[in-house]
């Protein structure tokens, strides 16, 4: 298995990612996925997309898949709270949409607003038929972020990578 | 702020502006623009209609434009569904694929579901809104005459490029298009895929 330190991990899932043929990398900032859209803007094939908001970035990903690329949708967790009524049709066409979520609102959460949303992320994506692949540590990262991708490309499924609070970091204030 | 009544008949708006449809990518959103959009293309394989998810149509269209920036990408559109994700038209902005062109069909209502009023109807703008949001190129459409001048807007203009056409309330056309969903997607894919 890749070895990473809790400060190299973006960098090993972006390559994860870009061997996987992922090129557009759809985002709303969030400090969880600052370094990983960075890498995204300095990688020759790598796009990055600033979103307005998240869902637009599933549409993006079900447009891009219509001419055979591949994307990602990066956003924080209350921003699964957007994106319900786009991922019915990633669930009704079969699109292959691939979220990496990165986490407020469980492991160590210190805001109130975060909690809600946060621990409804993984019950509205299964709902909407997108599984999960939950990150609690950091040997975690590697297996679940290779399982995402795989479910998400030859699988044919919708999936999200999960990165919790826990492997993160809480954000302090 | 008051606007002349729209006097244009949505139906002939989409045959004047794409006499050679088979050549272009589109998508459009629900109601009235799938109906227009699918008796343009004849519901063929170069279309992807949605049925619900308003909002969808611009950000799937970007997605196709800037997966495939040798094709010609139009979004079909109408008043309703562009106004639930106008920021979007933001994502677009700073994108800006060149291939990429959206058109409003605005009928100041929302016809499928009773002809409620929209917005657009009382003091919205939405090109001012696309301009706002930074399209490079943006027209106004809602005379019979200006109806060549848009077409080669959509040809000509910087991309991205969006046009909003005013549309009186009048009926779409009546088309029955396929709405299995994985079907329309497979089929648009092999197709896309199959042209390369």
């Amino acid at each position: 298995m890749r070895k990473h330190t809790k400060e190299s991990w973006p960098d090993l899932l972006f390559n994860l990612l870009v061997e996987a043929g992922v090129t557009l990398f759809t985002y709303v900032p969030d400090a969880g996925n600052k370094r990983l859209i960075e890498l995204a803007d300095a990688h020759n094939e790598a796009r990055p997309v600033l979103l307005a908001a998240e869902d637009e970035g599933i549409a993006i990903c079900a447009g891009a898949d219509l001419v055979g690329e591949r994307g990602v949708v990066c956003m924080q967790s209350s921003g699964v709270g957007n994106c319900p009524n786009f991922l019915s049709f990633v669930k009704g066409a079969g699109f292959p949409i691939l979220m990496v979520v990165t986490m407020r609102g469980d492991y160590g959460e210190g805001n109130p607003w975060q909690y809600p949303m946060g621990q409804a992320v993984e019950p509205i994506l299964r709902a909407m038929g997108v599984l999960t692949y939950r990150v609690e540590t950091a040997d975690d990262l590697v297996p679940a972020a290779e399982a995402a991708i795989a479910a998400s490309g030859k699988g044919r499924q919708s999936a999200a990578l999960i990165l919790s609070q826990r492997f993160l970091g809480a954000k302090a204030f | 702020m008051a606007r002349p009544a729209p006097v244009l008949d949505r139906r002939l708006v989409l045959p004047a502006l794409f006499p050679s449809p088979d050549e272009i990518l589109f998508v459009s959103g629900l109601a009235g623009p799938a109906r227009d959009a699918a008796e343009l293309c004849d519901d063929g394989d170069n279309l992807f209609t949605m049925a619900g998810t308003m909002g969808a149509a611009v950000p799937m269209g970007l997605g196709i434009a800037l997966g495939a920036p040798d094709r010609r990408v139009v979004v079909i559109t109408g008043d309703g569904e562009l106004l639930m994700k106008i920021g979007s038209l933001a994502t677009v902005a700073t994108m800006a694929p060149g291939n990429l062109a959206i058109v409003c069909l605005d009928n100041g209502c929302h016809g499928e579901t009773g002809g409620q009023t929209g917005h657009t109807a009382h003091r919205t703008d939405l090109a001012k809104m696309a301009e706002g949001a930074g399209l490079p190129s943006v027209m106004v459409l809602e005379a019979e005459d200006q109806m060549a001048a848009a077409k080669a807007f959509l040809e000509e203009a910087p991309g991205p490029r969006f046009l909003h056409v005013r549309v009186t309330d009048g009926p779409p056309h009546p088309y029955k298009r396929n709405f299995d969903l994985a079907y329309c997607r497979t089929k648009f894919r092999d197709a896309y895929l199959g042209s390369r």
